[in-house]
């Protein structure tokens, strides 16, 4: 469980969220994005192709970093939720919230 | 550093009106550190021996960690003297958990519901309601400190 981020050619911050994004780890990705806000960072991508589940808080911490990106004036996308993931962001309304690609290339190509 | 979590998992001792049922108990300490190894160990004991959809398993894993987190950190308050325990009832067709804390109990029909346009924007909320929406049946017991959460398995 953990996080990993690399910078993409075009110079996009990705994050990928490895495991599970839950109460017991949301600080640790909301403390990364602001470290890559502070660094200058203004596009963020944050990729769940190799998550497990998400809970409430790991979501509200999603909201969060929205927040923070948005006031910071940079963009957030979101990529590689699976049908069950997926379903979370659309039972709390968050997909019209957050702009979600498939994949993190297409979410790449959408900055 | 807190100590390993001890599951215990037996048969009940007479079938009941729904047949046998298999009981899997697990006692955590009221730290958030412990809720994703307690969820692993009983998502994999409820769904031992059948064959259960990714979509089963995922609803069951989100539907724990968020009682868990509740019971931890809304029930208990996170206090280190203070346990959560977790006790689920295997039948053939159904899987019902209970989640209870030591805390006072909350009145759940007063949590709003999180969807509204103005509320989307609020880090938090979502728990009791995600709940709702991926088990089948939710109940509490009268004092509002234990929740049982039904899920079929089919």
């Amino acid at each position: 469980m953990g996080f990993s981020q690399t910078k993409d050619q075009t110079g996009v911050a990705v994050v990928q969220v490895e495991g599970q994004l839950i109460v017991g780890n949301r600080q640790e990705l909301k403390d990364l994005v602001q470290a890559a806000l502070d660094r200058g960072e203004r596009r963020l991508l944050i990729d769940f192709s190799r998550t497990g589940y998400i809970d409430s808080s790991g979501l509200g911490a999603l909201v969060s970093i929205s927040k923070r990106i948005r006031e910071a004036g940079g963009e957030l996308r979101l990529s590689g939720l699976n049908d069950d993931l997926r379903s979370l962001f659309e039972l709390t309304k968050l997909d019209t919230l957050f702009a979600i690609a498939d994949t993190p290339q297409q979410a790449l190509a959408s900055f | 550093m807190t100590a390993p979590l001890r599951l215990c998992v037996r048969r009940s001792p007479a079938p009941g009106a729904e047949g046998a049922a298999t009981l899997v108990t697990l006692r955590l300490p009221s730290d958030i550190s412990c809720i994703e190894e307690a969820v692993e160990l009983v998502t994999r004991h409820c769904l031992a021996g059948h064959q259960a959809t990714r979509t089963i398993r995922f609803r069951l894993q989100v539907v724990l960690s968020e009682a868990l987190a509740n019971a931890i950190l809304r029930g208990n308050r996170e206090a280190l003297d203070k346990w959560v325990d977790i006790r689920a009832e295997l039948l053939a067709d159904v899987i019902r958990v209970h989640v209870t804390d030591e805390g006072p109990g909350f009145d759940p029909e007063a949590i709003p519901e999180p969807i509204r346009p103005e509320q989307l924007d609020e880090a938090g909320g979502r728990g009791l309601f995600l709940i709702r929406k991926l088990v089948d049946a939710v109940h509490f017991n009268e004092q509002g400190n234990s929740i049982c959460m039904v899920l079929r398995r089919h």
